[in-house]
């Protein structure tokens, strides 16, 4: 231990690394405001869930060990996602049943780990944060964060303590968006179904900015929002506590004026 | 029934093109969601009730062979007949051996999936047996000659003016200019429709809710009051169960109670729990003189030991389809089979194999709704992983899936070489896209594109922007 400041391994997810890397910069910044030191470690990828819910066990495995030997000797890990945080923390102690000093790792790393709101609110007592953000604002509950974290109330009292924002929440806030990470291309008909309803609740809650905690979720429902030339605001929830809301919302051009509210 | 699982994508594509369908299915989303989440407010220990309903029938799995012949002495015990079924087929031959020797004619039969498991409606009436079903849903879909979509709600995808239309079309001896545009005028005529056959029926079949060991009864439960027709007017009552029906003793009977019907409609209890324990005795003013029990095994006994021992705690209330949002997408008969939603896509490929109905284990966001609210507290996202495991092992995933799959890993196992291409690709899609924002067509992702835009990356990846902006003070390497 780092003394009073807890050293915290970030892990970014391979979305945020790729997509939108602003969410792992808003996350840092939100953690150190929470007293604690971040650190990045490279030799981390992906959690392993396109595999593991592919079934197909052998890569699994093998990233779920590079997740292990990345993130030893941190106090904490925490992932801008409750999905790939429920993935290290509720799955990977399942994958060595036959390796109990790999099994011993992987509870050990199980322990450590966080979701950033939780880990923010549950765990550094987080109350408030310093945000200018200003905006009416609907929130997507995604579901492994929801039911296997417990993620609901966390995020949501995090951004009431940000006076511009006022939270209107959307009919059926805790129902699947239809992503389910390779489900939404291989079924992509039925995944259409479901985040055509979902986004049908987005647009009815009269919200001008939709947040979530999993970049999957949202680039889904960003993307269908988009495609249905709705002028809603698309972004990580990490953003708006962070009051890092500089760059173009998710899916959005960097000229679009729509952004460009006070 | 024959399986159509295999073509889960065609019938899907069906089952989203059509209207009528996609009107019925809203009640699904309204009706059982809220009355099931008002009736477990309203419980304060539900949730505690449901690990103990959890552990009652984990203990009866360890035990099965035990209670199972624990039963069957006290059904004999009782004056009634045990029949032990292997496969559908030995259940089917069971029951109509047993029509052909009473000489029945009317055959009435009150709700049971596992009739529709083994197709026994098919087999009976190939036989030259009048067959009626007397659960609302189920005479419905009778007449329409379907499947039912819903375990509890087998007509849920029926709307109410489709119903109005089957019975004027098979009702044609009533007159043509009655009204039946509510709700109650279908019900009271379909009760109309029924009463005579109940009278006229020479065997009546139930399945079971629960067998209870303890004292060689069997359980249904119901809310229209045709089982308790269809098992106490005829001369003889068949009951087809599966084995996992069991459970030691009443008292465990009543705890489950208490989860299935808040699981199933939101009622506290159905309307009637019917108990039967062995013939008509001399002294009873009814019920039938023959009282037998099919015990099917058909697969399930392969479950036992294995990862989906869980399942064979289903007590089949339907609160997982009720609250997937796959099955409120495309409807119960998309799965293909008997069985639809989260509990068909772990049974199914148990029962019929993964070959058949290997999409049904795959066709799941993974929400995990469905054992949130699941009475047993069964795992069915992580079963359908297992089949998922179990199909990638035997390579039947699709190829272009586990192509895709192998070059990913490649790179997500080798963190340098993945950094580097991530760099790569982000560069390359945060240009194109820079402009626009996103993309409205990616050739290698048509999946996504056809029904949604794809946004663009930034154009750096966070690593390479962290180890420009922060490199200098941290190394990011853990100590």
């Amino acid at each position: 231990m780092a003394g009073e400041r807890p050293r915290v391994g970030l892990f970014v997810t391979c979305l945020v690394d790729m997509m939108r890397p602003s969410v792992g910069f808003a996350a840092a910044k939100l953690l150190e405001d929470a007293g604690c030191t971040v650190e990045v470690p490279q030799a981390q990828t992906c959690c392993g869930q396109p595999a593991y819910n592919s079934g197909d066990r052998a890569d699994t495995r093998a990233l779920a060990e590079q997740t292990i030997r990345a993130f030893e000797g941190f106090d904490y890990v925490v992932a801008p996602s409750g999905s790939c945080a429920a993935m290290i923390k509720e799955h990977y102690p399942t994958l060595f049943d036959a390796d109990p000093a790999l099994k011993a790792k992987a509870d050990d790393l199980a322990g450590r780990t966080w979701e950033l709101t939780s880990f923010l609110t549950d765990l550094r007592g987080m109350t408030a944060v310093e945000s200018a953000f200003t905006g009416k604002v609907t929130y997507h509950d995604s579901c492994s964060g929801l039911r296997e974290l417990g993620v609901q109330a966390q995020p949501r009292r995090l951004l009431a303590s940000i006076p511009g924002v006022e939270l209107t929440e959307m009919v059926e806030h805790e129902v699947c968006c239809g992503f389910g990470g390779t489900f939404c291309v291989k079924y992509a008909e039925i995944s259409n179904k479901i985040v055509t309803a979902k986004t049908d609740f987005i647009l009815a809650s009269g919200a001008d900015t939709l947040l979530a905690g999993d970049l999957g979720c949202l680039m889904n429902m960003a993307g269908k929002l988009q495609r249905r030339g709705a002028a809603i605001q698309v972004r990580h929830v990490a953003e708006v506590l962070a009051g890092m809301t500089d760059q173009p919302a998710i899916g959005e051009a960097a000229d679009n004026p729509a952004r460009r509210r006070a | 029934m024959e399986s159509t699982s295999h073509a889960f994508k065609d019938n899907a594509r069906a089952a989203l093109a059509n209207q009528t369908l996609q009107k019925a299915m809203k009640h699904v989303k309204t009706g059982f969601i809220d009355k099931r989440a008002k009736a477990r407010a309203r419980l304060p220990e539900f949730d505690d009730l449901r690990d103990v309903a959890r552990d009652i029938k984990n203990h009866t799995l360890a035990n099965l062979d035990f209670y199972l012949e624990r039963y069957e002495e006290k059904v004999i015990a009782s004056g009634g007949q045990v029949h032990w079924a292997p496969t559908g087929e030995d259940a089917v031959k069971t029951v109509l051996d047993i029509c052909r020797r009473v000489d029945a004619r009317v055959v009435t039969k009150g709700k049971s999936m596992i009739s529709e498991e083994i197709a026994l409606n098919q087999a009976m009436e190939a036989a030259g047996l009048d067959v009626v079903e007397t659960d609302l849903g189920e005479y419905i879909i009778q007449l329409r000659k379907e499947p039912p979509s819903h375990i509890i709600a087998p007509a849920v995808h029926l709307t109410k003016e489709q119903v109005e239309a089957d019975f004027r079309h098979h009702h044609r001896e009533l007159p043509s200019e009655r009204s039946l545009s509510q709700p109650e005028q279908l019900v009271a005529e379909a009760r109309q429709m029924l009463r005579r056959r109940f009278l006229e029926a020479d065997v009546g079949i139930t399945g079971a809710n629960f067998l209870v060991a303890e004292t060689g009864t069997s359980i249904i439960v119901t809310n229209e009051g045709n089982g308790d027709l269809t098992q106490t007017l005829p001369r003889v009552h068949i009951v087809v169960a599966s084995l996992e029906k069991v459970v030691p003793n009443l008292e465990d009977v009543s705890t489950i109670l208490r989860v299935l019907a808040r699981s199933a409609t939101g009622q506290e209890f159905s309307s009637y729990t019917t108990f039967s324990t062995g013939p008509r005795r001399p002294e009873d003013l009814d019920g039938p003189e023959e009282y037998h029990v099919i015990l099917l095994d058909n697969g399930r006994s392969n479950m036992l030991g294995g990862e989906f021992q869980d399942m064979l705690r289903c007590i089949r209330c339907g609160a997982c389809m009720n609250h997937c949002p796959v099955y409120h997408a495309v409807g119960g008969h998309a799965y293909g089979w008997v069985y639809p939603g989260p509990m068909g896509a772990v049974l199914t490929p148990n029962l019929i194999g993964v070959d058949e109905a290997g999409h049904l284990p795959n066709a799941s966001t993974f929400c995990g709704r469905c054992e949130a609210v699941c009475p047993m507290r069964i795992p069915l996202p992580k079963m359908m992983r297992h089949w998922r495991e179990r199909e990638f092992e035997r390579h039947l995933s699709p190829p272009a899936v586990r192509a895709g799959l192998a070059v990913w890993a490649f790179f997500a196992r080798r963190p340098k070489l993945y950094h580097f291409a991530t760099g790569l690709q982000a560069r390359l899609l945060g240009r194109l896209g820079r402009a626009a924002g996103r993309f409205d067509a990616l050739p290698f992702a048509r999946g996504w594109t056809q029904h949604r835009d794809f946004p663009a990356p930034e154009g750096r990846t966070f690593q390479q922007l962290w180890a420009e902006r922060r490199g200098g003070r941290q190394n990011g390497k853990p100590r």
